[in-house]
């Protein structure tokens, strides 16, 4: 089957489907020095379709060129991070029909430079979060013979869990105002790393994460706007991450 | 200096200066408000010396927490090692430039010289 045919069944949902919205999708190529504009899809859905889907409808069948990424369709690689009718979200995890609108825009996401249309670069993201170290500091290991596995009561679990659901896809970053002006800013998503990590009773590294985060660029230039938390697709709280990070260097935390 | 230290500093001012405006505030109730803010009551209120003290107390906090507020937006609108050096310094220097004039005038009308 060669890869522009339509499978049986995708044919017979858009036959099938009444409803239908307007997809306005941001095209843009900086490195072509494209300047943004929108295109409109008249694209049918059905209660269950997502805003991926819509996109991936449009470049099956109107434009193969539009430029977006994603991979697991679940949630759970965090690649298809866009704004979706100007919040920031998972493209497949959002459905048409939530939107409660007949016109979806969609445009890649704040705070990250563009690629291309609804892709952009993490290169930053990613070299923040490593930056701080989001693995466990100590010296001994749980895997040699001599040590023993490192226990955990499930008060000590509790203080980090909800930190650790979190999937890099960048959200929190896009909504973060702070983010929108200082380009140097750390941003909510390594931090509530930091903190996830600081706050895990296995780790040693307190002291070294707290040095990187302790700069003019870092945890201070949080303003608690709470956009992070807000659009956050897992449930993960970085405002609430921050504020705690902040008890540690204010002394208020051991 | 580590910015920790710094952002206690300026959480401290915080609360030293609200602690002490209110104090200045309520000074304003030890006669009719009015009459309170004559240019005798005000100069009486600098050559009582507690009063001069907290008035300069008052002074070097809010310099202090108002200026590196300055930083900190500055620092956020725009980055890059000699703007946020000359950012630092140039808040540094206006804060002392303020508090110095601040103390002078202040000086000047406890001693009776206004």
């Amino acid at each position: 089957m060669s890869t522009t045919q339509i499978s049986e069944e995708e044919s017979q949902t858009i036959v099938s489907s009444p409803k239908s919205i307007i997809l306005r999708i941001s095209r843009s190529n900086p490195q072509t020095g494209t300047a943004k504009s929108f295109m409109e899809f008249k694209v049918p859905y059905e209660k269950w379709t997502t805003v991926l889907d819509a996109i991936l409808e449009v470049k099956k069948h109107f434009d193969h060129s539009v430029g977006v990424r994603y991979s697991c369709r679940q949630a759970t690689c965090g690649s298809c991070g866009m704004i979706i009718n100007g919040k920031p979200r998972l493209a497949c995890f959002t459905k048409i029909v939530e939107l409660n609108s007949d016109v979806v825009t969609v445009e890649p996401m704040n705070n990250f430079p563009v690629i291309r249309d609804l892709a952009v670069n993490f290169d930053r993201m990613f070299s923040t979060h490593k930056k701080l170290k989001p693995y466990i500091v100590r010296d001994d290991s749980e895997i040699t013979s001599k040590t023993k596995e490192f226990l955990q009561t499930p008060e000590e679990v509790e203080k980090y869990i909800q930190f650790s659901s979190c999937i890099k896809c960048g959200l929190c970053n896009s909504a973060c105002p702070t983010m929108a002006t200082d380009s140097s800013f750390i941003g909510p998503q390594a931090l509530a790393q930091a903190y996830r990590y600081i706050a895990d009773s296995r780790d040693k590294g307190k002291n070294e994460r707290l040095k990187i985060i302790d700069e003019p660029h870092g945890i201070w230039r949080c303003h608690f706007a709470g956009s992070c938390s807000m659009v956050c697709p897992k449930g993960v709280d970085p405002a609430m991450g921050i504020q705690l990070l902040r008890g540690y260097l204010l002394g208020f935390r051991r | 200096m580590r910015e920790s230290i710094v952002m206690k500093v300026h959480y401290g001012t915080a609360l030293g200066a609200v602690a002490l405006v209110a104090v200045h505030i309520l000074f304003r109730l030890t006669q009719e408000f009015s009459k309170s803010l004559q240019y005798e009551s005000v100069i009486a209120n600098y050559e009582f010396l507690p009063y001069a003290l907290v008035l300069e107390l008052i002074l070097v906090l809010i310099s202090i927490h108002g200026f590196n507020g300055l930083r900190v937006i500055l620092l956020e609108l725009k980055q890059g090692r000699g703007y946020e050096k000359a950012v630092t310094y140039g808040c540094i220097a206006a804060m002392v430039a303020v508090i110095a004039y601040g103390s002078r005038t202040i000086i000047l009308a406890s001693m009776g010289m206004s």
